[in-house]
């Protein structure tokens, strides 16, 4: 177990290159309660949550989701979230963690004398069942459990999975497919009993954070606080498909205008270590001359795909697929190559 | 979790196995349980090289993190085991046979003496855990 944000996390169960390989091939069973969850009701709900996000909230039905940035007015990145639609006047926001005071005071603030806001974290679990067996498990789970298999990527609804009454999502945060499962505080151990008691043998695991990381690196999802934070905008980071600036106003929206419509400076790109070297969060990147020109913002080992893979930020004019680079390894240089990402997408 | 009675051991969790001035140095098994996955091991010294106690002599990394292997002892790199190179796993499934990394021809091999024994080094496991 190790500290995470206020709470204490399994970094692995079973070894986290063991946890991978369960999720890329079976299925993987997450706790991920510590993510905050926050509510939003009311006439206005929906406008003043389509304000506080760059990606397009009007566009979403009851029932659908969508990720999204969450900047500040300077365009830079206070969080990335997931907002569900669940009705036109309630609204569902989940935040990371390490960001939920921050996010939850800047939902609340704007929420002011407009809507309701409610933290539900404390009394939110979530579950994640991700993998390629996530429906199998869930066929054996209950009559409606089963019928989760319909629900179209980026949707949720009100569910029963075993006995237990949740609202379960169509989304993940490991590139494979599978649902993440909300249910009360009190009912989440007999959640995860369950699904782990049906999963297993189907080959179903306990994954950790150290699993997460690897599976999300891999299918190149960003990580807060190591790929992007405040000193981060998202054009850069590679998530200009989230950032809408045809919609109404939204925090930030100026700043990002300008952003997008100047040369952009840097960019974050995927690379693989094609030397002898793991390159890790902060590590120096240097071009082929040993000129610092970036950071390595997140890498380890990809299990799937075999190789040592990384993600940094490095000027425009070196971003470009099969640019050379040298990751700065504690003091040694080591070759590696600008590839394209997402390292892995499932078949 | 086994830490053989014939080796000594450093509190930065290598063994070391003495036979005359040579010493096989190694990582125990405890080390090699914190690490997880083993994924590099780089023996950052050739035959020929002097060490003395407490340097680097490489780093092992595994899926989330990485650490430095020390020397236990002063003296000249001997051996390097080469095999890690191509499979660090051995780490993994062997910390105290195939994956032994380095010999030392000790300057000084009673300097051992300041090491750990099994029962002593069970003892810090238990005082680091």
């Amino acid at each position: 177990m190790v500290p995470f944000a206020g709470w204490e996390m399994p970094i692995q169960y079973t070894g986290i290159v063991d946890e991978h390989q369960a999720v890329r091939t079976a299925a993987g069973l997450f706790d991920v309660s510590h993510m905050g969850e926050l509510e939003m009701k009311g006439e206005h709900a929906a406008a003043v949550v389509d304000y506080l996000v760059t990606n397009d909230a009007s566009k979403l039905v009851d029932g659908q989701a969508m990720y999204t940035a969450c900047c500040n007015e300077r365009g830079t990145i206070l969080d990335d979230l997931i907002v569900y639609r669940a009705a036109r006047d309630r609204w569902l926001v989940v935040c990371n963690a390490s960001n939920h005071a921050k996010i939850a005071a800047h939902f609340e603030k704007a929420a002011k004398d407009h809507c309701e806001f409610a933290d539900r974290s404390d009394e939110t679990a979530l579950i994640a069942l991700q993998g390629p067996s996530a429906f199998d498990v869930l066929d054996k789970a209950g009559a409606d459990a089963a019928k989760l298999r319909e629900l179209k990527s980026f949707h949720f609804r009100d569910a029963v999975i075993g006995n237990v009454r949740c609202t379960a999502a169509r989304t993940g945060y490991t590139g494979e497919d599978g649902v993440e499962i909300f249910c009360a505080w009190g009912d989440a151990p007999a959640l995860w009993d369950q699904l782990l008691e049906l999963g297993a043998p189907l080959g179903v695991k306990p994954a950790g954070l150290g699993a997460r990381d690897t599976l999300r690196l891999e299918a190149r999802l960003s990580l807060y606080g190591n790929d992007i934070d405040e000193t981060t905008n998202p054009i850069e980071a590679g998530l200009g498909w989230v950032v809408k600036l045809d919609k109404a106003m939204f925090v930030g929206k100026e700043a990002l205008a300008a952003i997008k419509a100047a040369p952009l400076p840097r960019k974050l790109v995927g690379f693989e270590v094609e030397g002898r070297g793991i390159a890790r969060h902060g590590y120096p990147l240097r071009d082929v001359d040993g000129k610092e020109v970036g950071v390595c913002t997140s890498g380890s080992p990809g299990p799937t795909v075999g190789k040592n893979i990384g993600l940094g930020y490095v000027p425009t004019e070196l971003a470009a697929i099969g640019t050379k680079l040298l990751v700065d390894c504690r003091g040694k240089n080591v070759e590696a190559v600008v590839v394209k990402t997402p390292f892995y997408k499932r078949s | 979790m086994e830490f053989p009675a014939a080796l000594k051991y450093t509190k930065d969790h290598e063994w070391a196995k003495v036979d005359g001035n040579r010493v096989t140095v190694g990582i125990t098994a405890f080390a090699v349980e914190q690490l997880g996955d083993i994924t590099l091991v780089s023996l950052d010294v050739k035959v020929g090289d002097e060490l003395s106690v407490g340097k680097t002599f490489g780093t092992i990394e595994s899926v989330k993190t990485l650490s430095d292997l020390y020397a236990p002892i002063s003296g000249k790199v001997v051996e390097v085991n080469k095999d890690l190179d191509a499979s660090p796993e051995l780490v993994n499934e062997d910390p105290y046979g195939k994956a032994w990394m380095v010999v030392i021809e000790a300057a000084d091999a009673g300097a051992l003496a300041a090491l750990m024994d099994d029962k002593s080094y069970g003892e810090h496991v238990k005082a680091s855990g």
